[in-house]
This record gives C-alpha cells, structure tokens and sequence, in this order.
C-alpha cells in the first residue's frame, strides 16, 4: 500500500512537471492554432541558457528572470520569422516546421555548449521527504508546486486586460482583427509566455536529470498531457498532466518487472491512441465542428 | 532547346495520356535509366554501396509514403515502424526457408495488415491529431519489436539476414543487390505514375481535397482510406525487406526508430508532395546534402580556415537537416519537384518565354 501510494504521489507530481512542460504547447495552439512540436527542443534551450548564464557567475534568481527574458525574445523571434510566413499553409507544413526547428536547436545546443550532461544545481537536497511511509522527491515537490504556480498563473493571466485579448484571439482571428486587436501581436506574445514556462519546465527537468539533449524527448509526455487533457485548455493541462504523470508511474511501477522495463512509453502512447480514438478533443477541449 | 517544341500541344487523346508526353522527357528518362543499369560498371563500390544504393531505396520509401501522404493526403509520422515490420518479418519468414520471393511478398503482406491499423486512427480522426496517433503507434511498434525476443532476438540484439538468393541469382554481391533494389524502385515509380490515372488514384486525390465532398459524389472514404493504407503499407513493408536484406544486412530497432520517421517524411516535403521526382530528389536530397556538407565543413576546418571542435562537428549534420527542413518550408514549400518543373517549364518554351506552355 506505501509502494502504491509513493508511485502515486511521485507520479502525480511528475506529472505536474510534465504540464509545465505541456503549458507552452497549450498557450501557442490556443492562440495561433499552431500545434508546436519543438516545445521540447524549447525546454532544453531554456535549460541550456539558464545554465550557461549561471555558470557564469549570476545568482541562479537572476539567471532565471534573465533566461526568462532571453527565451521571450527568442519566442517572439520565432513567431515573428518563421511561423508567420507559414499562415495559411496546410497543419502537415506547420507540423514539420516545427518539428525542423526541434531538430535544429537539439543541433545548436549541445553542439556549441557540449553534448555532455550539465548539472544544475538549485540547491534542494537529495534527501527525500518522509511522510508516514511514503518517500517523496524533493526536487519533484518542488516542480510540482512551481508548475501548479504557473498553471494558476496563467489561469489568472487570461483574466487581465491582455489576457481578455489572447482569449478574443484564440476565439476568431478576423473576429479579433474586426474589434482593433492586433493578432500578431498576440500570437507574439503568447510565443513569448510560452517560452518563458519553457524556462521553468527546463530548470526543473534540468535539476533532475541534468541539463543535455534528452531534456527535448519531454515532448512525447507533453504530447499526451495536452491530447488527453485538451489541446486549448489550460485546466486540461494540469488535469492531463496529474492522469498522465499518475498512470505513467503506477502501471510501470509493477508491470515493469513483468514484461522487462519501458512501459512508461507504452502507457504514455497508450494514452494518446485511446484518447484520440474515444474523445479526440480531450477532457476539456473545444470540440471542432467541420464545415463544407 | 533541348525540347524543341513550343508547348505541348495534343492531337490525339492517346498522346495526350502517355506518361511522359514530350519526347525530350522519354529520351531524359531512357538516359537515367541506361545509367542506373551501367552503375556498377562505372562506380567504385564505395560510391555504389553507400551513396547510391541506400538512396535508391530511400526513394523507394519516400515513394510510397508519398502516395499515402501526397495522393491521399493521409499525414503518417509512423512509417519506419511499417518499415520495421517488413524488415523483420521477412528476416524471420527467410530464416524460417520460405523462399525470398514470397518472404518479400510476405513482409509486405504483414507490414499492409498491421499498417493498416494505423488507418484506422485515420477513420476517426485527420490533420493534427492524426500525426499524433501514428507518433504514437510508432512507440508502441518500436516497443513491441524491442521487448520480444523472438522478434527482435532479444534486446539491443542485432539480427543478421540470412543469405538469400533471388530468382536463383545470390544476393552476395554488391551489384547483384544493387539491381535488387533498383529492380524494386523501379517498380515502385511505375505503379506509382500509373495509379494516378486509374480509378483508385483519382478516389484518393479526391478524398485528399476533401473527404466529405468525396463521399457526396459516391467515393466511400472508409473503403479508400484503409486501401491507401493497405497499398503504402505494402510497399513500405517491402522496401524495409529490400533495407534490411540489400543495404544494413543487420537490423536493430533503432534504425527504425521515430526520428527514421521523421526523415522519411522529410525527404517527402522536401521533395514535393505526390510527385515522383520528388521522392528521388527529396530522399538524395535529405540523404546527401547533410553528409556533404559536414564532409565541407570538415574539409575546410582541416584546411585551418577555421577551427570547429569534434562535439560542434558531430551535431553539424543534425544542424543542416534541421535548417534543411525549415528553408524549404519557407522559401519553396511544393519542394524540389517544382523547382524541377519550374525549370523544365522554362526551356520547354526557350527562347519564347511568354508563350503558353
């Protein structure tokens, strides 16, 4: 009962981690309708960059507001060159963009900072928390709670001023052009706040496993979390991600010694096909309706 | 100049129908294929074995990828897995003493049985979601042929093809699996410049436009999507028999692994969707050009123009393809066949560049 407790709790909050990573897939489709699939190539760029400002001697806060500011700059720069010339183009163009772009920057960032594991250090102990039997992560109590941070963040985000706006937008592009709001802008932006959760999707991720090229493999449970959650909703995001997190480590957790390990991809893709094969808009996703 | 004409213009239905209507185009594709006959007279067998030969049957694969995501317009990030099953399976079938003839024609038959079932995800669902249910059936292929032994001979275990003979000629020597492969990409562009005349074709160009007006005017969507599955998934199945036993003549899992996927359909956008010159120059582009250009970069670091260390070095080639990708999403997403086209366009008319073509 203790070793089913523990998967659950480690799960849950490694699912949390995952929604973290899922957050910034949410933001861009949400508004520009575009599903980015080097959000995993992302998180590892946020890892990278935050590690090289750290190793150069800033604090590691400051290193996170500036990464933070670095990875805004580089979504906007994204969205800006290469996305917006790709408006209007069929989703297997968009689709492959993308995933060009994660191929490209799992390229630059190991290949110009070394392909060897960075470790960073956030300085949250080894030693695992102890309640009752169940033996908790350190390092993934405090990802889960920095991600139900920013996932309330965000949640709260959407209530501001601009915010309003990104849900006008993410509502109907001509709609939203029609009232004086610039899309581009917002599409902009939510590439921007994408990039900033990449940020602590890849700081977290990087504190556990090391900072190197796998950090981009995050994308495949990422997938999972926002097609079972919903792939435009941000309270699917964190429910997908806790379901996601929660299967993905008690199913392996005791079929792994029965069939030989790496089950955790199979519940993982497991997930993905039956969702999309019983409810393909997700727990809580807007259900598309086709017009001829 | 080298067509000689001004235009094409048709007199008779017959002509109207060839396949390759201009006689310039006949000559260019007598020419091309006298070469490929002749290669393993005149090339060293470096460049035969490892230029040529892997990027003939890449064609084959893009090929029929193509006409599932080209012709169909069904969008499938899974095909190495397909690949994988055909590979295997006819390991398995010639190991067993089926005669290879019928281990390929079996590889086929497993690969478009089970490829099929990545269809059915295509019943359901299309676009986005569809490219996120054949990723997902590429995990759980990989995972199946990783973790049973009696497919994959256990794990990180390599398994080595038997040696085959086909219609009585052994495939031991070089060219010998050469004129295998070529035999089979030959094959694969023939069938596919057929269909795009036939009956089948046009039902499947129709449900890619849009698959509810194709149901309206009596094309049954379920029908013609699981047949587009079927007949990819054959000749996938195939050419992964033809990959394993021609070229690796080892296979492990991982080269059948989601970035081999990812590759694929690459070398399908690069080349252009749907058209057969795009799959042989989509599949030497995305196969070469990074190999050349990391051999450049190499070269010109050796020459001291400037210094790359061997970690920047390695990840050059995943640079490029990357780049690749991206450069041609932006600047010429019909890809290297209309580049091609743009061409031949230009001279069919030379020197009269504003008559009608």
């Amino acid at each position: 009962m203790a070793y089913f407790a523990e998967l659950v709790v480690n799960g849950a909050l490694t699912g949390l981690m995952y929604s973290l990573a899922a957050l910034g897939f949410v933001l861009i489709y949400k508004s520009a309708g575009v599903p980015n699939l080097a959000q995993g190539a992302v998180v590892m760029i946020a890892g990278y960059v935050v590690w090289l400002l750290f190793s150069l001697g800033l604090s590691l806060f400051l290193a996170v507001i500036l990464g933070a500011a670095i990875m805004f700059a580089l979504g906007l720069l994204t969205e800006r060159f290469l996305l917006r010339r790709m408006v209007g183009q069929p989703v297997i163009m968009i689709v492959m963009l993308t995933l060009g772009l994660e191929i490209l920057l799992r390229g630059i960032g190991p290949g110009f900072l070394g392909a060897a594991p960075k470790s960073l250090d956030l300085g949250i102990g080894l030693a695992p928390i102890i309640i009752g039997d169940v033996f908790i992560n350190r390092a993934y109590l405090v990802g889960g709670v920095v991600a139900v941070v920013m996932i309330a963040a965000a949640l709260l985000f959407f209530r501001t001023r601009l915010g309003t706006k990104l849900r006008a937008v993410s509502d109907d592009h001509v709609s939203s052009w029609a009232v004086g709001i610039s899309v581009e802008k917002a599409i902009g932006i939510s590439w921007g706040l994408a990039g900033i959760s990449a940020v602590a999707a890849g700081v977290l991720w990087g504190s556990v496993q090391g900072v190197d090229w796998t950090l981009s493999t995050l994308l495949f449970p990422a997938v999972a979390v926002v097609i079972l959650g919903g792939i435009d909703s941000i309270w699917g995001v964190l429910i997908g991600g806790l379901l996601v997190g929660i299967l993905g480590s008690v199913i392996p957790g005791y079929l792994d010694a029965v069939v030989g390990g790496g089950t955790r991809d199979v519940v993982t893709s497991l997930i993905i096909l039956l969702t999309i094969m019983i409810r393909p808009y997700g727990i809580f996703g807007r259900e598309d309706i086709e017009r001829i | 100049m080298f067509y000689r004409l001004a235009g094409v213009h048709h007199t008779r239905y017959e002509t109207a129908r060839a396949l390759w209507p201009v006689p310039a185009d006949r000559w260019q594709v007598a020419i091309v294929a006298l070469l490929a006959l002749a290669a393993p007279f005149f090339l060293s067998s470096l460049y035969l074995g490892s230029y040529l030969l892997p990027w003939l049957i890449w064609s084959a694969a893009a090929l029929s990828l193509t006409l599932l995501m080209g012709l169909a317009g069904q969008l499938h990030f899974g095909f190495a897995a397909v690949m994988a099953i055909g590979a295997y399976s006819s390991i398995h079938l010639a190991r067993f003493g089926v005669p290879f003839e019928l281990a390929l024609i079996g590889a086929g038959l497993t690969a478009a049985v089970i490829g099929s079932l990545f269809g059915a995800a295509a019943l359901r669902v299309k676009g986005l979601y569809l490219v996120m249910a054949t990723l997902a059936m590429q995990y759980l292929v990989d995972w199946v042929i990783i973790n049973v032994p009696a497919i994959s001979g256990g794990a990180q275990a390599t398994l080595r093809t038997p040696s085959v003979s086909f219609l009585f000629i052994p495939l031991d020597t070089l060219s010998a699996r050469y004129y295998l492969a070529l035999g089979w990409v030959a094959l694969v562009a023939i069938f596919f410049l057929n269909v795009k005349r036939t009956s089948f074709g046009r039902a499947l160009v129709a449900i890619r436009d849009k698959d509810f007006a194709a149901a309206v005017i009596g094309v049954d969507p379920f029908r013609y999507k699981l047949m587009a599955f079927f007949t990819s998934s054959f000749m996938g199945g195939v050419t992964g028999a033809v990959l394993a036993f021609c070229y690796y003549r080892a296979v492990t899992p991982e080269q059948f692994s989601f970035n081999v996927s990812i590759q694929l359909v690459a070398m399908v956008l690069v080349g252009g969707l749907g058209s057969v010159i795009g799959g042989f120059l989509g599949a030497g582009f995305v196969l070469l050009v990074p190999i050349i250009l990391t051999n450049l970069v190499a070269g010109m670091a050796a020459a001291g123009w400037f210094t790359v260390s061997s970690n920047l070095l390695a990840h050059v080639p995943l640079m490029i393809y990357g780049a690749l990708i991206i450069g041609f999403l932006l600047f010429e997403p019909l890809g290297l066949a209309k580049i091609y086209d743009n061409i031949r366009k230009y001279f069919l008319v030379w020197p009269f560049r504003h008559s009608r073509s």
